[in-house]
């Protein structure tokens, strides 16, 4: 096998190895080195995170998970510093070296950051990774005031997400419009007009040249003299691809590493891909040229017949709500230029596009985009426009599809992700989808930069005919079988008295009769949610580690975790489980993160027997459920300890075990604010004070780590209990499947969440709807081990001899 | 060389759990057997085609398609392919329902 290594960890780069895989995944030891210590995510979202509609995690392209399964070697958080080009090898800054047949740099772009004095200061950033979206988040959360310079498209968008966070914002911008490359006078102050409605305040045609203040900003001075105040300071006017090592290592950069129309750089076997590349005099920082160019790169390395790249021509949308823009080719008219223009200053609708010798070598839409993937198709086709309507939909918002019906099949509609107007159709009819979501989960269309999403939504509206539901296509549904929500899901459970997963899905019409692995946990959930004391638990609707109340583990084995109430044990129970992982030769035996002692690698035949020897309650390390109530020694033992967090923890594990929960909950109980239990990282942490109790909600120890707030502080331990039902019942009144309790959090508000804790009517009422739904639970392992039925159905091993 | 299937007896057709995986073993060759909804019986490899792929019997049954455990792959009973965007395909085997009894063909 050959040596691939790649320097990044990024877009442009994973991609390639993506498309290496597709074509030949044998032929390469496949090593990753990325300076962030992520795995791969999508950075075109970064916006939409400071936004605040997306998480981290959803932004993930790559887990770390796929680079498992693919045998890539990833090393995160390692750079290299050195790539020795004679003896084919690279050498990162922690000292490790590398040999490589061929390699590949992508090593991306950083922010400009202007080298201006002062520029170093504590509360200057750039907006180019998680790292700088996190930093900004966390200002906003201490400081008020913003200034972002640069009113560019990333600019803009850095804007819009300080603004979502609470600060006031003012954008400095050097030119007198913004966007200035990618919009024209009109479409400019159109823009500019919608974001000052929206409240952001723009400082026009000032040249920063310092940024002042002491240790942190405090504010920016501009080349007229005049000054303005800031507590954060983005700046985000361009970037600089990143070429050190190429240039340390002596290849040859210009703008960036320059490439020829296969990628190729100036030292034999190291190629560049992405925005640390100069092609044809252009360094592109988009990603649809960056995908097109790996696409080239693999080809090529792979030994195919590879096309040459000759350059992309590009489009830009802005992702900030309420505005909908979109531009590409040239902007501005010179003696060879004619435009078409259509102008409704009234509704703000603003289209034009510029055209040279009939073809569309320009495009600006502003108010209404949905000519945007027809026009931006004429241009990159350089189409003979003579005698074809431009805007077909003329000054109206409500644009007709009518152009889908004659785009050819193999016409690409995500350029990102290279899929056709045939695939998609195709997927809506064979798979059943009518959602945006659906196509996009099942053909990736829309999944990179979003900009194709109007035109999908066209041809799911032309591909479905009348069955088009505009409501539903844009509505999130619990998964693809169905178009209803959650919110609809619910009702329509208490209000037609809906009692089983069957029912559920005859009665509402699901488009997949039998539902999917998506629906069904979250319908059967629901109804044990409602139908507190008579819902009978479809078993067959779970997940594997619910349905057999046990781990699966990636080689089909399972592990048995017993219960440890408050992670107290005794001689006795230690003895049952030495014993019983003795006999089953329990390959490991592990002391868990939660307190308790895990058994291993048993096999699926073996488990009912071993619980009934260990004869103890199943510790549910496999649920959506009370997982752990960790605890510290406390009062009883240790000098510091405040309260009696041992028998507190055990009271809170005895009362809510076995409660099914829309995801996992874990406790922690400390019984000083030291914390020994680390009850600040859990879906429910209790601090011991003098005196009481502080209760901490919404943390999580987990991907993304969130500190705990707090709820309340209470005097004794049975408002503990009762502040616990009211908050965990509240929880499971009101979340979405899956969605953990720090998510659920940070969606509905904490401030709402102690408004509706605070009455004590409500609190009441939510316990009776707790204690009624605990008084159903029996335990698993019990019920299993009695009932035959159930041995044979899910534990037993079937085995037939051949023949007849 | 001439190769000979041969027919196994593996379970009663009645005794099949609807919509749940049954697995059987012949000579080593881990089957899972599906009755679905439809009183079709399918039988296909235990295994998904993903490099960990899970145990295909614990998987949850919809209509003709099965969603592996581990990593929720959908795949089909009838011809074994893994749905888009996934890929792949698992070994199908013949099955053969007579009176009560139902075979399977290797």
């Amino acid at each position: 096998m050959k040596k691939l290594v790649m320097i990044g960890n990024g877009m442009a780069g994973v991609r390639t190895i993506e498309e290496i895989l597709k074509l030949s995944p044998e032929q390469f030891e496949i090593t990753i080195f990325g300076q962030e210590p992520h795995p791969n995510y999508n950075r075109i979202k970064l916006s939409n995170i400071l936004q605040g509609d997306t998480s981290f995690d959803e932004i993930i392209i790559n887990p770390l998970d796929w680079y498992k399964e693919n045998n890539i070697q990833l090393f995160t958080g390692e750079s290299i510093t050195k790539i020795d080009v004679e003896s084919k090898k690279v050498i990162s800054d922690q000292g490790r070296e590398v040999a490589y047949d061929e390699l590949i740099i992508a090593t991306g772009s950083n922010s400009f950051i202007l080298p201006i004095p002062g520029a170093d200061k504590i509360g200057v950033t750039g907006f180019r990774d998680i790292k700088d979206c996190e930093m900004m988040i966390k200002s906003a959360a201490e400081y008020k005031k913003a200034v972002v310079i640069g009113g560019g498209l990333l600019g803009l968008e850095a804007a819009r997400g300080l603004l979502n966070l609470g600060m006031k914002v003012d954008v400095v911008h050097l030119m007198p419009s913004l966007m200035e490359r990618q919009l024209d006078p009109i479409a400019s102050s159109l823009l500019k007009a919608e974001l000052e409605s929206q409240g952001m305040r723009f400082l026009m045609e000032k040249e920063t040249v310092e940024v002042i203040g002491d240790e942190r900003v405090a504010g920016l001075r501009f080349k007229d003299g005049s000054f303005v105040q800031a507590d954060l300071v983005v700046m985000a006017i361009g970037i600089k691809s990143n070429t050190i090592v190429a240039k340390n290592s002596g290849i040859y950069v210009n703008r960036g590493i320059v490439v020829n129309d296969y990628m190729e750089t100036s030292a034999p076997h190291v190629y560049a891909v992405g925005e640390c590349a100069e092609h044809r005099e252009i360094v592109y920082g988009l990603v649809a040229p960056l995908y097109e160019q790996g696409k080239v790169l693999a080809e090529r390395l792979c030994g195919r017949e590879a096309s040459a790249y000759e350059g992309s021509v590009t489009g830009t949308q802005l992702k900030v709500a309420g505005v909908d823009l979109f531009s590409a080719g040239e902007i501005y008219e010179d003696g060879t230029t004619k435009s078409i223009m259509v102008y409704n200053e009234y509704e703000g609708i603003y289209k034009r596009a510029l055209i040279r010798n009939n073809r569309i070598v320009g495009i600006v839409l502003y108010g209404d985009t949905k000519d945007s993937t027809r026009l931006y198709r004429m241009l990159s086709k350089k189409e003979d426009i003579t005698g074809i309507s431009i805007f077909e939909s003329q000054c109206s918002a409500e644009g007709g599809s009518g152009d889908i019906a004659s785009m050819p099949n193999d016409e690409l509609v995500c350029g990102c992700n290279g899929v056709t107007k045939g695939a998609i159709v195709e997927a809506i009819k064979t798979q059943g989808l009518i959602t945006l979501d659906q196509v996009s989960h099942c053909t990736n269309a829309g999944r990179s930069c979003g900009r194709c999403k109007p035109m999908v939504n066209d041809i799911l509206a032309y591909t479905l005919g009348d069955q088009f539901d505009a409501n539903a296509a844009q509505k999130t549904s619990i998964c693809g079988c169905t178009t209803i929500s959650r919110e609809e899901l619910i009702a329509e459970i208490r209000e037609k008295g809906l009692t089983s997963v069957k029912e559920v899905m005859n009665v509402l019409e699901w488009n997949n009769e039998e539902g999917c692995t998506k629906c069904r946990p979250a319908i059967n959930y629901y109804l044990g949610m409602i139908h507190m004391d008579e819902y009978k638990d479809d078993r067959d609707s779970r997940l594997v580690n619910e349905k057999m109340h046990a781990n699966i583990q990636k080689d089909g084995t399972y592990s048995v975790v017993p219960r440890m109430y408050g992670g107290v044990t005794t001689a006795a129970d230690l003895k049952k489980i030495a014993e019983v992982a003795e006999k089953y030769e329990v390959p490991l035996v592990k002391l868990t993160g939660g307190q308790r002692i895990g058994l291993f690698g048993v096999k699926k035949e073996d488990l009912p027997s071993m619980w009934k020897e260990l004869d103890m309650p199943s510790g549910y390390a496999y649920g959506k459920t009370l997982r752990t109530v960790k605890t510290c020694v406390g009062a009883q033992f240790c000098r510091y300890g405040t309260q009696d967090s041992m028998s507190l923890g055990i009271e809170l594990e005895k009362k809510f075990e076995r409660l099914d929960t829309p995801h996992k909950v874990k406790m922690g109980v400390s019984a000083c604010p030291r914390n020994c239990s680390e009850a600040g990282i859990k879906d429910i942490g209790f601090v011991g004070i003098d005196g009481g109790w502080e209760i901490y909600v919404a943390g999580n120890g987990g991907v993304d780590l969130r500190a705990g707030d707090l709820l309340a502080t209470v005097k004794t331990e049975a408002e503990v209990m009762e502040m616990t039902g009211a908050y965990l019942q509240y929880y499971r009144e009101t979340a979405n499947y899956l969605e953990r309790t720090s998510k659920w959090v940070e969606r509905v508000g904490l401030e709402h969440v102690k408004e509706v804790l605070a009455n004590e009517e409500t609190r009441k009422e939510l316990n009776e709807r707790m204690d009624q739904t605990l008084k159903k639970y029996i335990e698993p392992w019990n019920e299993a081990i009695e009932s035959e039925n159930i041995k044979d159905k899910y534990y037993a091993n079937h085995i037939v001899k051949a023949g007849e | 060389m001439i190769l000979t299937k041969t027919r196994t007896l593996v379970g009663n057709y009645s005794d099949l759990p609807v919509r749940a995986g049954y697995a059987v073993n012949i000579n080593d060759t881990e089957i899972a057997l599906f009755k679905v909804t439809n009183g079709k019986v399918y039988a296909i490899e235990n295994r998904s085609p993903h490099p960990k792929g899970g145990v295909l019997k614990e998987g949850l049954v919809s209509g003709e398609f099965v969603f592996c455990p581990v990593y929720d792959w959908k795949i089909s009973l009838a011809d074994g392919k893994v749905q888009a965007p996934d890929e792949g395909q698992v070994k199908t085997y013949q099955v053969e329902v007579e009176a009560n009894n139902v075979y399977i063909i290797i």
